[in-house]
């Protein structure tokens, strides 16, 4: 097990780094002069001349490159152009907001995927099945900047009875979880479904049931308990679609995390700002996949790195 | 799923085609007195805020939705089926530098590497067909990898190999080919992958810019009239999820016809 996991993390290394230089070119893919970009046509030659020199853009490549990289050994993502306040500070601020509604999103998700999925599986082959199935990849077709209007057009507009946007009460979370979980558990449900038909065929389970056990024991002691694995690193790889999907939800429900601070950094220009949230959600994404597939050689011995 | 996706598919092609014909209104045409009116007769799906027939602009937005979907998708397949067959072929140094190509590109969730680029180059339909064709051939290039791997030490490619064949022709006739319906399964799948992308960029701004009708623009310039005029959000979305509904469909029913036993096992 030391050995898988020694070799997993090295490999992220390599992974991390090649982010980092992306991430870090990103800048010099700005048509024209970036500084000029940032500051819009009417600045003067001497501003820009200062903020060139204050991100480090006039001095050669490599050594910008080297500076980017002993920066953010550091933790020093720069400084945001708009309101000079430290980027990962910046950053760090509107973090707790993105993980309250990823892993509210996350729970939506489970609650509704499991039930549906089980359901599917012990119904497979009938319209129960197909019913649930079908509903899957409709949830899988709905966008999620389609589905978040409609439930503020629904819940907020129409009933009043939810806030459409903003965050502080359990009430404000609740559309937005809806809106990033739905996609998820359409996901999640497909997969649970598969995992749970391939278990009930196991010899196991027909021995279970020859021993009295009851079809519903059957189906949640031993068949759901052991297709829990797949579902588990299904959970964990999707939380980089849960993490691009709160890009697009926050800025629906103007949900102040990290996502929509992205989207308001493009909007004014503001590209270390734009390159720091980049980064950050790029690295934890790694950092979760890392974990996932840690947790799913712990979960199961048979699972090694080669 | 195969019938039904085919039916929308079909459906949507010839109403992105026909649409010019399909209403009187030009898309592009204000009638501001109007705005904001909701469905009638004569508006079926009403008018946007500048008095515009929102089925005219839908019926617009179609075609450069399909542009979209099939330009990326026909990029993504072409670069990621000759990376990923060259990688899975020749192995060695080009193939790890491919491979590693992949794991950092596949580092950036989902669309984000899109927005970081479109953010960077500004927002235009052209890059965001860049944008979603550099994260686009990574899954094709994976794939044929994975094939091209399985399949270069079978007899039949080494005894063509034994014949003096070249390499392009072996990859060309003996290799590629074996990959050929798992790609045109995640063709069909990345139709609908960069279709929503294109829609999701458009509505963060990123995308096509207005006036031109697109469907993720629409949706944008709906959100400041969801409480008084919500049909500005409901038509233009629902024609998104009905035309990627027919696409995962029809993914999913070539994946069945590709796969049989993956269907006879009822995989999802």
């Amino acid at each position: 097990m030391a050995r898988y996991l020694v070799r997993r993390l090295l490999f992220t290394v390599p992974v991390l780094l090649g982010v980092a230089t992306l991430v870090f070119s990103l800048i010099h893919l700005v048509p024209g002069d970036p500084v000029q970009s940032m500051l819009g046509e009417g600045a003067s030659p001497q501003d820009v001349a200062e903020t060139r020199a204050r991100l480090g853009l006039d001095r050669p490549l490599l050594v910008q490159y080297a500076g980017f990289l002993r920066g953010l050994a550091s933790g020093d993502l720069g400084t945001s152009l708009r309101t000079n306040q430290s980027v990962a500070r910046a950053i760090g601020e509107r973090m707790p907001a993105t993980f309250e509604l990823a892993f509210a999103a996350m729970a939506v998700a489970v609650l509704i995927a499991l039930p549906l999925g089980i359901l599917a599986a012990v119904r497979a082959r009938t319209a129960t099945d197909v019913a649930a199935t079908t509903l899957a990849l409709v949830g899988i077709s709905i966008p999620n900047f389609w589905l978040g209007p409609l439930l503020a057009i629904a819940f907020a507009v129409g009933l009043g009875w939810l806030p459409v946007s903003g965050r502080g009460t359990l009430a404000h979370l609740v559309l937005p979880a809806i809106t990033l979980g739905a996609p998820l558990a359409a996901v999640l449900a497909r997969m649970t479904r598969t995992s749970v038909i391939e278990e009930l065929n196991e010899l196991y389970v027909l021995a279970a049931r020859a021993r009295g056990v009851s079809r519903l024991r059957a189906i949640v002691r031993h068949a759901f308990r052991n297709s829990l694995i797949p579902i588990v690193t299904v959970i964990g790889l999707q939380f980089g679609a849960v993490l691009t999907g709160a890009v697009i939800t926050e800025t629906i429900f103007a949900w102040p995390g990290v996502g929509r601070l992205l989207i308001q950094s493009i909007s004014f220009r503001d590209y270390p700002l734009v390159q720091g949230c980049i980064l950050l959600i790029a690295v934890t994404y790694v950092s979760m996949n890392l974990l996932t597939d840690l947790l799913y050689g712990l979960l199961d011995p048979r699972i090694r790195y080669d | 799923m195969l019938k039904t996706g085919s039916i929308i598919v079909c459906a949507a092609v010839l109403a992105a085609i026909a649409g010019p014909w399909m209403t009187p209104f030009d898309p592009a045409a204000q009638l501001l007195p109007m705005r904001l009116a909701g469905p009638t007769a004569a508006h079926l799906f009403g008018l946007d805020e500048l008095g515009r027939d929102i089925l005219a602009r839908v019926l617009a937005g179609a075609r450069i939705s399909l542009l979209v979907g099939l330009t990326v998708v026909t990029i993504s397949a072409s670069a990621g089926t000759l990376l990923g067959a060259l990688a899975g072929y020749f192995g060695g140094l080009f193939d790890d530098a491919i491979s590693r190509l992949i794991d950092i590109l596949l580092a950036f969730p989902g669309l984000l590497l899109a927005i970081a680029l479109v953010a960077m180059l500004g927002p235009s339909l052209g890059n965001v067909l860049f944008a979603l064709s550099i994260i686009g051939w990574v899954g094709y290039a994976r794939l044929v990898r994975g094939q091209v791997l399985r399949v270069r030490e079978l007899e039949y490619v080494q005894a063509a190999r034994a014949q003096g064949a070249t390499v392009v022709r072996i990859l060309w006739h003996h290799v590629v080919p074996s990959a050929l319906p798992a790609v045109a399964v995640q063709a069909t799948l990345g139709m609908a992958g960069a279709i929503t992308g294109e829609a999701a960029l458009s509505f963060l701004g990123l995308g096509v810019q207005p006036p031109t009708p697109s469907w993720g623009t629409m949706l944008n310039g709906g959100r400041a009239h969801l409480m008084d005029a919500p049909h500005l959000t409901i038509f233009p979305g629902l024609a998104i999820a009905i035309l990627v509904l027919g696409f995962n469909f029809l993914g999913d029913g070539l994946r069945d016809l590709a796969d049989p036993k993956r269907a006879e096992r009822g995989d999802a």
